[in-house]
């Protein structure tokens, strides 16, 4: 129920007259008041109402500039509204800004992962979003849906692609029978060291270190075996990269040799003419993205873009540009032969051939095995 | 006897500075400050209770001391080495009787012309396998295997030489121009060689330059963090980089405050003995050239 100012100003003298508020706080809040009404303008509510942008921010490169052509450019052109955009190499990077933000300064993250999705629910900064603004959401994976309802009963952002970090490797020096053969073990192979690289981040380098150990990533049992492997990784390791740009600059220029790596990347560099492989060995990390609305967000506009992102068109020039399958359900929606040939797609929309992490074990143990990561890269 | 009015003139002069610094120093340091002693409870998430858990894990961790020495040693070898190449640098450029001294001046400056980002990322095409000098080596054949430079402890000292030589050649050169030249003219007559009049008379008195300068670059290059971060491996962070990770990695910023302060009280400790014996005044000078 809305209650007009006058209203509100009679009920604080009530109160008042009725001594459930002292002289000094009805003052206060009075002068506080008249502040507010001397320093708005006529303009402001109108202004306030008109949202003429909204904020987007992902992980750049290729995958962004993909995003950027095929949904907001048509969106902006079809609706008026701008989508201004920012970028980060680490979603701790952007959690880290939003949480010194103003709610609404941020207002969509192309975020990954359920893992990074539970920070967010954590730190008490998602949103509720109104289905029915979403229609494109009927077309998406159910079996992409359900692990970010385990985190939170009502949704704040709609899964978007999906990807595997697997190992990528220069075919000029690694055959690929050698890469089948060592599979999970070339991270760990003395003939390459000084020559390996990795993803600079906790979760990929200890679901590697338990796949290395023979351990299910998801359970881990001896965790000091898989800490020793992340060590003998690092050991071996030229440079940990943090970022998809820096990642394929490093295979390119040939500082590495091979890196886990993530598929959407590779698979560009791969259309560049770079000699890289890519294997997904078994249990290969798969992850989700998401387009997650943060609290405070124009929620109509916000709303509006994502289900324009959803659009089987938009959606399928979007991974076709950005190398990643789409959310959408191949069941239900008819995709493209190119998409059907990229890495980790899976044709039965159930994601069953996929491994993903289990977020609420991932979550219990973030802030411990981030500590040890840290140390573990810096020599620990 | 001073008016009302005359009293309040000079705050009032002063009243912008203060209020920049109560608002971008002081104030930060203060919010940094509570946040030490405040509960770390999950990633990105604290509670505002008063602990002192976050200086009781800091000062009984090793992993925290070690990179600290790490963090005081790099610094002090970086600014020493800036020392040894800036000092000759600025000399020529004091003494020089060419005309156009303005130039050469000018050529200190120009580096910051561009974005330093830009310029840390640039040795990696000086020193990466397939970079500058591997290549040329490579393909004189002095080398069959490139060399590894990049993502070492070297590499990370001389990316911040680079950034870092200007300000301890400034600095000096301010000191040594300030010489009077009769001095070293009266030691010459006075049978000195030139390397006598250098070492009795230009080195001591451009000694208080040559201490700022010092000053400088170990400070700017305890603080620094990008330059590991591009320039180095993992094992080559400083504790600046230990910062980073603590708040923007674990999001722990109870910790990373914590982190924070102690490397703002020992380089204010640091400047605090460099003031008692020398006088900050130098370093203000070197700086304004």
């Amino acid at each position: 129920m809305k209650i007009s100012t006058t209203k509100r100003l009679e009920r604080l003298t009530e109160r008042y007259l009725n001594g459930g508020m002292d002289r000094r706080t009805l003052l206060g809040l009075a002068a506080a008041a008249g502040a507010t009404a001397g320093l708005s303008m006529r303009w402001m509510p109108q202004a306030l109402a008109a949202v003429t942008e909204v904020r987007f921010d992902g992980w750049g490169g290729v995958v962004q500039e993909a995003i950027d052509k095929y949904a907001f450019q048509p969106y902006t052109a079809k609706t008026g509204i701008k989508v201004t955009q920012g970028t980060f190499g680490d979603e701790n990077e952007i959690i880290t800004k939003v949480k010194t933000a103003n709610p609404g300064e941020y207002q969509v993250i192309h975020s990954s992962g359920v893992e990074y999705y539970k920070r967010y629910v954590d730190g008490g900064f998602n949103s509720e979003i109104n289905e029915a603004n979403i229609p494109n959401l009927k077309n998406v994976m159910q079996a992409m849906i359900d692990p970010f309802l385990k985190i939170a009963p009502k949704l704040s952002c709609a899964p978007y692609d999906y990807g595997t970090t697997g190992i990528a490797y220069n075919t000029t020096v690694i055959s690929d029978a050698e890469a089948k053969e060592k599979g999970v073990a070339l991270l760990t192979d003395p003939k390459y060291k000084g020559k390996i690289g990795g993803y600079a981040d906790m979760e990929t380098r200890l679901w590697y270190a338990a796949l290395g150990t023979g351990q299910n990533p998801n359970d881990i049992k001896d965790l000091d075996a898989a800490w020793a492997k992340v060590r003998d990784n690092r050991d071996l390791v030229k440079k940990y990269w943090s970022s998809g740009a820096e990642l394929m600059d490093l295979l390119a220029k040939g500082e590495i040799v091979v890196s886990d790596a993530w598929s959407g990347r590779v698979a560009a560099l791969q259309q560049q003419g770079s000699p890289i492989g890519y294997l997904d060995p078994p249990g290969s990390f798969a992850w989700m993205e998401d387009m997650l609305i943060l609290k405070g967000s124009p929620m109509t506009e916000c709303e509006e873009l994502v289900n324009f992102m959803l659009d089987p068109a938009t959606a399928i020039a979007v991974a076709e540009g950005q190398n990643y399958p789409p959310s959408l359900d191949p069941t239900k929606v008819k995709l493209t032969e190119k998409i059907e040939k990229l890495p980790a797609f899976d044709p039965s929309g159930t994601m069953k051939s996929l491994t993903f992490a289990d977020a609420v074990y991932w979550g219990d143990h973030n802030d411990e095995w981030t500590k040890q990561w840290d140390r573990i890269s810096k020599g620990g | 006897m001073l008016s009302a009015a005359d009293r309040r003139r000079p705050w009032l002069l002063l009243a912008p500075s203060l209020i920049t610094l109560f608002v971008l120093m002081i104030l930060p340091i203060a919010i940094m400050t509570m946040f030490s002693f405040y509960e770390f409870v999950t990633a990105g998430v604290e509670k505002q209770v008063f602990t002192t858990q976050n200086w009781h894990d800091f000062l009984t961790d090793p992993f925290y001391h070690m990179f600290l020495w790490k963090t005081v040693r790099v610094s002090a070898i970086t600014a020493i080495l800036c020392a040894f190449m800036g000092y000759p640098a600025a000399y020529c450029i004091a003494m020089t009787t060419y005309k156009h001294k303005w130039v050469l001046l000018l050529l200190l400056i120009v580096p910051f012309w561009i974005s330093f980002t830009i310029r840390t990322f640039s040795w990696i095409h000086i020193l990466g396998e397939q970079g500058v000098i591997n290549v040329t080596l490579m393909k004189l054949g002095i080398i069959s295997e490139p060399m590894p430079m990049l993502y070492t402890e070297g590499a990370v000292i001389m990316g911040m030489i680079h950034f870092l030589l200007p300000y301890m050649i400034l600095n000096v050169y301010v000191a040594i121009e300030g010489i009077d030249r009769n001095l070293i003219s009266a030691a010459r007559t006075l049978g000195c060689t030139a390397w006598q009049a250098f070492y009795e008379v230009v080195l001591p008195l451009s000694l208080p330059g040559l201490m700022a300068g010092l000053l400088l670059c170990f400070v700017l290059a305890a603080g620094s963090y990008v330059t590991p971060q591009i320039l180095g491996s993992t094992r080559d962070a400083l504790f600046g980089n230990i910062i980073f990770d603590t708040i923007m990695s674990e999001l722990n910023w109870p910790m990373g405050s914590t982190l924070s302060l102690v490397l703002l009280i020992l380089l204010g400790a640091v400047a605090a003995i460099y003031s008692r014996y020398m006088g900050l005044s130098r370093v203000f000078k070197g700086l304004g050239g």
